[in-house]
């Protein structure tokens, strides 16, 4: 606690888009409560950037860590040990810091790929002498350097020990709301939880649902959708089945299906895992042939099962191999079909 | 570059995002005067890698998470990339409603950026203690009423954005073809109405500028200072009567004497943007191909080149609106005629693109066929690539995308609108230590003016430093050749 009595609350952000700096704001004028409940020690975006303050802090002086965004560089790795030392309550915020989000999706590749492309293949590049980023660079005047980037995303929770996580993509602002207030009353719910409600998007979603059937998959710009039916039973991929609820089912309801923002349900090991048994159980075929060709409808079933999940899957990635003294990725179409029991 | 040994390096870490975190380098040689500058930006995601093999219709849904800040931006470009990659042509309600969102977002961003980061600079005073250059200081200053009006104006716009994108962070009701929903009746005088209202404050905002910045010779005066000068090419989307668009056109860009260099198709990007690499950042430097890159040095000889509202207004003839054309009249009558090189004033083109977006909302709001239900065309044709540019509020937004005969993606390719100005940027930098950092000795004024630059670019820095207290937090180390700090100067908005 600081002197005043206030509990002292820390915000950062790793590999992340700002959106869920953006949804901490989005709780408007309760900001200000917050501004006045905390005594705000770190927060980058908003107030007074000085690592080595933090550094200065004895450990565990910040009593509450909302940390957002991925493991990606050295840096973000850095500073994730560094918040987790000097933090009571680590919080891994939105889906970037507790399952990797979207950007995991990376870890279908490896940071040669990456590499390559985005500094020698990509149609704009001009590098004629194959310049690419590296951690130390000599210039005339002295050395600059670089965080190391990785081959691999993780989620906060792979690098450092999390008491809480809060999902979403970006969360909601009554959730940011309902956690500020935990931390403030005290009453937090026992170390592990998710802050967020434990039924599905589809008990949110105001579609009217039926006995599923699913004989093929659409793509969604195939097909003009009835606004009141059931997207998955109109052959519309929704994810909703399967995930947590707590958003208000905002996109289902703009004719768009759930893509898993907010993961999976409470005690569940692998959310992409979760998510091809649900699907699995509403396909309206008996023989592994005629599940295959409903599946086949489907394009890309890893990037939509593991939209927002991979990096916390129970594959955590491709596999990588040795070549040429780098590790590269082993190329998904060389993968077997997907496999929730795939580990490597 | 002759080799100069380094007595001193003074490093500003972090300056907070941009798409991550950036870095200052500044190296001083034997004399104490500025030898070099550097801006790194230490943070790379690699969307362009692993969106492939992914279904290219889910890639409006994919690349708004490149930036929390203007995922409407990423929406939009991919959208149209894919009305393109599929050869569809939304029918004409979907592209209305898509830049109706676009335009409210436009508000919204804009709003933000002048009340919380760039204005209060000049609306609390470039002079003023830096824990009162904020939003809260801003209110101080003009009065509590009109605070209510900035949360308010960011309110009712995010409220229209969700009405038709479906969220407000990361939308996701555009794809190929169209959109996933019409609005009803209900929607459209909702929206009417917010569009009335944010005429009334753009006006009221420019008003406000008038009276305490134009009125006031000193402001003007640091507008006009050669500090703060840059004569660069220019970028913007222009519509067919090269007039200001931020959805749909095509590329201008103007020579630093505001001639008419290219203006190109979507198509024809590569042959005009090219990105160099440097060892010491993740991130590319984009420059004109036919110029070519010639390092952090302006002029016409140089292919660096910004896209702000600036230069988005430098490279047009006009706004498409009446009253946004008004104001642009004045602009160029007061600042001596186009095109205006003069990176401060920056924050009045925001205004003025403000007043287009909120006319050109009520324009759209009111258009007979924007509650038509008619709002996807469904694509038929074999996808093969597709390119779409929108103009984001950070400058000119390009999505590239080639995909298979069943749509799964094979090649993307992102320029994204910051990166267009990370060349630019980097110089104002350069400009402003070389400007305060004489003799060894590191002028009180430094933090300020390169914050102050930088703020004129709208760097997606952090949302945050758009909200509150929007205070850009700097810290500039100097260390001697040892590595000890023998000065240190901060300026933070302490709590």
């Amino acid at each position: 606690m600081a002197e005043n009595g206030k509990p002292k609350l820390a915000l950062y952000w790793a590999a992340s888009c700002g959106g869920c700096e953006i949804s901490v704001l989005a709780i408007h004028e309760k900001i200000l409560d917050v501004a006045e409940a905390f005594d705000i020690v770190f927060w980058p975006c908003v107030m007074d950037f000085k690592v080595s303050d933090v550094e200065a802090l004895e450990d565990g002086e910040i009593d509450v860590c909302l940390f957002n965004g991925a493991i990606r560089t050295d840096e973000n790795a850095h500073m994730a040990h560094l918040l987790r030392r000097k933090s009571k309550v680590m919080v891994a915020y939105g889906s970037c810091a507790m399952e990797g989000c979207m950007p995991g999706l990376a870890n279908f590749y490896d940071r040669e790929r990456i590499m390559q492309f985005v500094y020698h293949d990509s149609p704009s590049t001009d590098n004629p002498d194959g310049v690419e980023p590296q951690t130390r660079t000599e210039v005339p005047e002295g050395e600059l350097t670089l965080p190391g980037f990785w081959n691999t995303v993780r989620t906060l929770d792979q690098i450092v020990p999390v008491e809480y996580f809060i999902p979403g993509c970006p969360p909601e602002a009554k959730w940011t709301e309902a956690a500020i207030n935990a931390i403030i009353s005290g009453e937090l719910p026992p170390p592990g939880s998710v802050i967020g409600m434990d039924v599905t998007v589809c008990d949110e979603c105001p579609r009217e649902r039926s006995e599923k059937k699913i004989t093929r998959f659409y793509r969604p710009y195939e097909i003009i959708p009835d606004p009141d039916i059931c997207l998955l039973d109109q052959g519309l991929f929704c994810a909703g089945i399967a995930t947590r609820a707590g958003c208000g089912a905002l996109c289902p309801q703009v004719n768009m299906g759930c893509r898993g923002c907010y993961g999976p349900n409470e005690g569940v090991v692998d959310g992409g895992a979760r998510l091809i048994s649900a699907i699995a159980s509403v396909i309206d075929a008996k023989t592994p042939e005629e599940i295959d060709a409903v599946l086949d409808t489907l394009p890309d079933p890893a990037g939509y099962f593991y939209r927002f999940t991979l990096a916390r899957s129970l594959m955590e990635r491709t596999r990588l191999e040795r070549q040429n003294g780098h590790k590269v990725a082993r190329p998904l179409e060389e993968v077997p079909r997907l496999d929730p029991a795939l580990k490597e | 570059m002759t080799a100069i040994s380094t007595s001193q390096r003074i490093t500003i870490d972090p300056i907070t995002r941009l798409e991550g975190h950036g870095k200052i380098e500044i190296f001083l040689d034997e004399a104490g005067e500025v030898a070099n500058a550097y801006f790194q930006v230490p943070e790379l995601r690699g969307f362009e890698v692993f969106c492939l093999g992914r279904p290219a219709e889910e890639m409006p849904r994919l690349t708004n998470r490149i930036c929390g800040v203007c995922p409407e931006a990423h929406h939009m470009a991919a959208a149209k990339a894919l009305d393109d990659l599929y050869h569809v042509d939304p029918p004409p309600t979907a592209k209305k409603l898509r830049e109706l969102l676009y335009s409210a977002f436009y508000v919204t961003d804009h709003t933000t950026h002048f009340y919380a980061l760039g204005g209060p600079d000049f609306v609390v005073g470039p002079d003023a203690p830096a824990s009162q250059r904020n939003i809260l200081g801003v209110v101080a200053k003009v009065g509590v009423e009109a605070g209510l009006k900035v949360i308010n104006t960011r309110k009712r716009n995010h409220e229209v954005i969700k009405i038709i994108g479906g969220r407000v962070i990361h939308p996701v009701s555009a794809l190929p073809g169209g959109m996933s929903k019409p609005i009803n009746e209900e929607e459209r005088q909702f929206i009417e109405e917010a569009a009335h209202e944010n005429i009334e404050f753009a006006l009221w905002s420019l008003d406000l500028f008038e009276q305490i910045v134009l009125q006031n010779s000193a402001y003007v005066d640091l507008i006009l200072s050669d500090g703060y000068t840059q004569r660069t090419y220019y970028m913007g989307l222009v519509d067919e009567n090269n007039h200001v668009n931020f959805y749909d056109g095509l590329v201008r860009v103007v020579d630093p004497d505001g001639v008419e260099f290219c203006k190109y198709a979507p198509h024809e990007y590569t042959e005009h943007v090219a990105e160099h690499v440097e060892p010491y950042s993740y991130l590319k430097y984009p420059y004109l191909k036919e110029v070519g890159w010639k390092g952090f040095v302006d002029g016409k000889d140089s292919g660096m080149y910004c896209c702000t509202p600036l230069s988005r207004l430098n490279a047009a003839d006009g706004m498409a609106t009446p009253r946004a054309q008004e104001a642009y009249e004045k602009f160029y009558e007061t600042l001596g005629g186009k095109p205006v090189h003069h990176t401060l004033a920056t924050h009045w083109a925001r205004l003025i693109e403000l007043l287009y977006a909120a006319e050109r909302m009520l324009e759209l709001v009111t258009d007979p066929e924007i509650t038509s239900p008619n709002v996807r065309t469904i694509p038929t044709e074999t996808p093969t690539v597709g390119i779409g540019i929108v103009e984001a509020p950070r400058g000119t937004l390009t999505h590239h995308y080639e995909t298979d005969e069943n749509g799964i993606l094979t090649r993307v390719n992102l320029i994204v609108g910051t990166t267009n100005n990370y060349a630019p940027i980097t110089l104002s930098i350069k400009r402003a230590a070389q400007a305060m950092i004489h003799n060894g000795e590191v002028n009180d004024g430094i933090l300020n003016m390169i914050e102050m630059a930088f703020r004129s670019y709208d760097p997606c820095l952090s949302c945050a430093t758009h909200s509150l207290p929007g205070q850009m937090p700097l810290e500039v180390i100097v260390r001697d050749a040892n590595g000890d700090i023998i000065d240190r100067r901060s300026q933070y908005c302490t709590p």
